[in-house]
């Protein structure tokens, strides 16, 4: 592949710089897009396609220890489903939890370019930086999981905010991390220490602690947007899949105030309903607080039907949902850090509550007033595959199909939706903006999800087509930091992208605070834990928005 | 000469699963050896006191000295010209050694198999079956109050593996010992037996029917007084366990080989994983293999995130495939399968079985190996490398998957397995691709990243 | 005609074996902890065995020499023998591995008769 190319007569989607549709030349110059090239640089005629920025997934799970435990687990779910290597590029097995090589390729092979993993320890985050080095083509960062980690819920306890804040940046920093995740914050404890029980309201006081769920959420809601990290935490809310949750969501959001925050997975925090009985929807009222708040960002986290995989840190949940089948069930706590639970599942759609699941996701992309904080995701493995994407696309923008699909699914759960009432259908130019361009805004990655100067050439040729879904499953050209990865929908290179992280200043005396508790509590050394710099590889570090 | 010591801190010992990374090592760079390794066990003292440099060649064919280069070559000749190439052994080398002989045995489409296999391999295929309820070390050190052994001898195989679950003061249990009960189950009174509190003495081979006799109990179901005839263990003691499992705060299971080696081999494994998940419906309970070699763990994971499956993989038909007893590496030499074999940190003509050390003495043989051994001496083509966490650098995975950097005390005159694996990949990869005749591929990756693959 | 007796036989990891692996396989140190079986005393007196005998170990698989080495009875039950890991160990095991992958290479059943001088 040349370092010049000039891709020509291609309609062009590229709405973070107000390009909806038109026909104008791409220029690629070493990696990145330019202003204008010369002449004679070579040409690609993209006549008849659909050129978007390559894709960003803000939340998925694709590579760390709990994804692992997940892979290993399931032989039955890659016997059906094999990753042939090419003469260019490694095999591996797919499924709902594909190897490293098949995950990094079929991204590709959807267009996508970066994929940020959305739950590590950072016990794990070493683990996790290698498998992404095994992750060819897209970019990729990670979360840290800090909501449930002890030392920093005992600096809350002792409420030195200052100490707090030196703290979360050095976990950052150790660990090569993009930006802090919580998951259930508060209900770690009660699960590995109070004979597996949970926390259920966000306002209950950990024994322990002395700390409730909002007062975890409010510590690192404000300091994350005081440090300007590039992405707000990021929250998965208490109470996840339970009915009647909608007002504990509500409650997440009001704690942030007027600060960034982002709500991961949003459809599995919508359920009205009393706790314990069927579940009814709430779309339209998370909805309209989004829609309300410009500080709130969120992924939709959509239910697909068909072979799934729950992995989260939300051990509690993951063993609620193992008493339903009794089936194989992963539980892996991490000291002082986190707990994780991992089973197979399946999403039905004459199931009540998958149904329901499914429309909520839908009701919430529809009721969304700005696509810029509604974004798509299937909280990969875990609502479906990330392969799942351009079926979801299509569910979108084509409300004939949606009708179809609906009528398949059990009706009572349609009931309790205002789905059917609903005509929108996603533009081409929205779809650009839930798939990449929002993403890419959501998390300050200012050289993706647009197609402007500057900007790394991460590209994505799509066939026009009528079936969105065929023209989102195979896009004719992939080019990656300006190189030519898929060429006529086969691989024609193999290329390992950047790890992308963040590295806020803090005072380093902290880590002196650190060391005598994790001397106590952990068990390896102070100074083997982490990611160290020469794990990195190519890497860039997003710079905090203050500094 | 004393200037030139050098002390190296927070090292860590590769010797076996424990791998604790709290060593500090006094090296004598002259001589090239490590006199001293502090909080090092018996093991850790010898693993580091023997690895010093020793006078063979860096690459034999045959048994006559050549150079790395040629031998290189040699090894991919055979390689990229066997019809059933395997791959065997990996779990004495970092998880970038192990990441190359995956991708050589990907590209010339072998099988690929680990020490795994013939340690907890059948626990493995447990984990497939039920899943495992299972936890960091650091969750014993400082939650379990009830922790069991059964069918191992960690003051043997394992000697510091009590520091993390035995003897150690953690968060919540503040007197250390003190605040847990041990409990031993094996078959015989091993030299780990004195650190117990209650120690079970089972009948060989009825490891299955005493663990099933304990979910009858978790689970409220009566059981025969006979368990005693036939496990020799009496219903007293199965009713005690069980009230302790049930109502201690954070229990754990800690199983050894005396499960996966013996009658029932998997379902041993996969009857105590399913006791350890039965417990939670009463309290936190958590389970955890007890495993060998120092980065067998690794090994483990390393397979898995690149192929999907643990070991026993086979690449023949261009992507992976899982099956343990046919592509497992007992069984292709044993079945006389495989016509070339890859052997990396490992011995199996010194402890497999008699029929697969024979098929192996058939076949050309490529060997990596820190010390000579019985495979080494019968390779068609034996490298001598450089010994992992002694003279280089690389990631190692604890038995409970907690990766930790290695951190070398001396440089060596000799290669590491990294090094050698890659410049087999390459040229392999080269081999192959001419061979298919594919067009302007030339064994490399584009690579935003330097050192990747 | 020396008594032969059909007992278990489970190989094992020792410290010694483990410290003199370090040193190298091949050398006499770990020939001579794998070539050392043990043996409940009170089957040795039964069987008319010294402590350092020669007793041949064999099975449907193979046969091996080692020398035996007595542990008291409240340590190793009747019946049953130990040996580190080695090459003899593996001249017993059988290479069926039930479609597991792994051979059963523990709980052996041998039968142990004494070697005449």
């Amino acid at each position: 592949m040349a370092a010049m190319l000039r891709i020509v007569n291609g309609s062009i989607h590229d709405p973070a710089n107000d390009i909806d549709g038109e026909v104008r030349d791409i220029c690629i110059k070493d990696g990145k897009i330019v202003d204008s090239l010369p002449e004679n640089a070579p040409r690609l005629d993209a006549g008849g396609t659909v050129i978007m920025p390559g894709g960003v997934d803000i939340h998925s799970h694709i590579a760390g220890p709990k994804v692992n435990l997940a892979r290993k687990l399931q032989p039955e779910d890659h016997r059906r489903d094999p990753h042939p290597g090419t003469d260019y590029t490694r095999s591996g097995s797919g499924g709902t939890v594909p190897s490293t090589f098949a995950t990094g390729y079929r991204y590709a092979t959807l267009g996508y370019t970066t994929v940020m993993e959305a739950a590590v320890t950072p016990l794990g985050a070493l683990h996790t930086v290698e498998e992404l080095h095994d992750t060819p083509v897209i970019d990729k960062g990670f979360y840290v999981l800090l909501g449930n980690n002890i030392y920093l819920q005992n600096l809350l306890k002792e409420g030195k905010q200052e100490e707090f804040r030196h703290a979360v940046a050095w976990w950052i920093n150790r660990t090569k991390a993009f930006t802090t995740k919580l998951v259930n914050p508060g209900g770690d404890e009660p699960w590995k220490g109070k004979r597996n029980s949970n926390v259920t309201d966000i306002d209950e006081k950990s024994d322990l602690f002395n700390v409730s769920p909002r007062q975890i959420i409010e510590a690192f809601v404000k300091t994350v947007n005081e440090m300007g990290l590039p992405h707000p935490p990021h929250v998965h809310c208490n109470n996840l899949g339970h009915s009647g949750n909608y007002k504990t969501t509500l409650e997440t959001m009001k704690t942030a105030g007027d600060l960034r925050i982002h709500l991961a997975h949003i459809q599995f925090h919508s359920y009205g309903g009393e706790p314990g009985k069927n579940p009814d929807s709430k779309a339209a009222e998370i909805a309209e607080y989004i829609n309300n708040h410009p500080n709130i960002s969120c992924d939709v986290g959509q239910v697909m039907f068909g072979k799934s995989t729950i992995m989260t840190a939300d051990a509690p949940l993951a063993y609620l949902l193992r008493g339903f089948n009794k089936g194989k069930w992963v539980n892996a706590d991490t000291e002082c850090e986190s707990g994780c639970g991992i089973l197979p599942f399946s999403y039905q759609e004459h199931i009540f509550t998958h149904a329901l699941q499914w429309a909520i996701g839908l009701e919430l992309f529809l009721l969304s007033g700005d696509p810029w904080r509604i974004m798509l995701s299937t909280d990969h493995p875990n609502g479906g595959s990330f392969m799942s994407y351009p079926k979801l696309i299509r569910l979108l923008m084509d409300k004939t199909f949606r009708k179809e699909e609906i009528g398949k699914v059990n009706q009572k759960a349609i009931a309790k939706t205002n789905l059917p009432a609903l005509d929108r259908e996603y533009t081409l130019n929205e779809i650009a903006i839930i798939t990449r361009a929002a993403p890419a805004r959501a998390l300050s990655l200012k050289n993706k999800g647009h197609l402007g100067p500057g900007a790394d050439a991460d590209i994505t040729i799509y066939d026009d087509q009528e079936d969105k879904e065929m023209m989102f499953n195979a896009p004719r050209y992939v080019i990656k930091s300006g190189e030519m990865i898929i060429q006529d929908h086969e691989f024609t290179n193999d290329y390992y992208g950047r790890i992308l992280h963040t590295a806020p200043a803090f005072d380093e005396a902290i880590a002196e605070n650190i060391r005598p508790f994790f001397e106590d509590y952990y068990s390896i050394e102070f100074d083997n834990y982490g990611v160290a710099d020469n794990y990195l590889h190519e890497h860039e570090i997003i710079p905090a928005k203050n500094s | 000469m004393a200037d030139n010591i050098r002390t190296v801190k927070h090292a860590t010992c590769t010797f076996c699963g424990c791998v604790c990374d709290d060593m500090e090592l006094t090296v004598d760079m002259d001589k090239k050896v490590i006199t001293k390794a502090k909080n090092a066990c018996v093991l850790g003292r010898a693993w580091f006191a023997e690895h010093h440099i020793e006078d063979r060649p860096a690459a034999m064919i045959d048994g006559k000295e050549v150079t790395v280069e040629e031998a290189i070559e040699e090894a991919a000749q055979v390689l990229a010209g066997a019809k059933f190439p395997i791959t065997y052994g990996l779990s004495d080398t970092t998880c970038e050694a192990q990441r190359q002989a995956v991708a050589i045995t990907d590209i010339i489409r072998g099988t690929l198999d680990t020490t795994t296999s013939v340690c907890h391999g059948p626990s493995g295929l447990a984990f497939q079956g039920v899943g495992e309820s299972t936890m960091s070390l650091g969750e014993v050190k400082n939650r379990a109050d009830l922790v069991i052994y059964w069918g191992g001898n960690p003051a043997e195989s394992h000697p510091r593996h009590f520091r993390y679950a035995v003897t150690p003061k953690g968060m919540f249990i503040p007197n250390g010992k003190k605040d847990r009960t041990v409990v031993m189950i094996d078959v015989r009174k091993t030299p780990s037996a004195p650190v117990a509190d209650i120690l079970i003495q089972i009948k060989p081979g009825k490891d299955f029917e005493l663990l099933w006799a304990l979910r009858a109990k978790v689970k409220g179901k009566k059981v025969d007084p006979k368990i005693e005839e036939i496990t020799g263990v009496p219903l007293s003691t199965i009713n005690d366990l069980v009230e302790r499992m049930k109502n201690c705060r954070y229990g754990v299971l800690f199983f050894g080989m005396g499960l996966t080696m013996t009658r029932g081999r998997h379902f041993n494994s996969g009857a105590l994983l399913a006791l350890a998940t039965d417990l939670n419906e009463f309290t936190h309970f958590v389970a955890k293999p007890v495993r060998g070699h120092g980065n067998v763990t690794g090994a483990d994971n390393v397979v898995s995130w690149q192929t999907g499956y643990p070991f026993g993989v086979n690449f023949s038909r261009g992507f992976p495939r899982f099956n343990p007893g046919e592509f497992t590496t007992v069984d292709t030499l044993s079945h006389g399968d495989a016509d070339a074999a890859l052997i990396i940190a490992s011995d199996p003509a010194s402890n497999f079985p008699k029929a697969a050390i024979e098929h192996l003495k058939t076949i050309p043989v490529i060997s990596l190996d820190t010390k000579q051994t019985l495979t080494s001496k019968i390779a068609h083509v034996a490298f001598a490398t450089a010994t992992y966490g002694i003279n280089t650098t690389g990631t190692v995975y604890r038995m409970d998957d907690v990766p930790i950097p290695l951190r070398p005390a001396f440089d060596s005159p000799y290669p590491s397995d990294e090094e050698i694996l890659t410049a087999i990949r390459k040229r392999v990869h080269e081999l192959i691709l001419s061979r298919r005749g594919a067009r302007g591929a030339t064994g490399e990756a584009k690579v935003a990243s330097k050192q990747v693959l | 005609m020396a008594k032969s007796e059909s007992m278990i036989l489970i190989p094992g990891r020792t410290s010694k074996q483990g410290t003199s692996l370090n040193k190298g396989k091949l050398k006499d140190e770990y020939i001579e902890v794998s070539t050392t079986v043990e043996m409940n005393l009170d089957d040795m007196t039964r069987l008319k065995l010294q402590e350092g005998d020669q007793v041949r170990l064999s099975n449907e698989i193979g046969s091996t020499v080692v020398r035996c080495k007595g542990r008291k009875p409240e340590d190793l039950p009747a019946g049953i023998l130990f040996i580190a890991y080695g090459p003899p160990s593996s001249q017993l095991m059988g290479s069926d591995t039930a479609g597991s992958g792994m051979p059963l290479s523990k709980h052996m059943r041998v039968s142990v008769e004494k070697v005449s001088a």
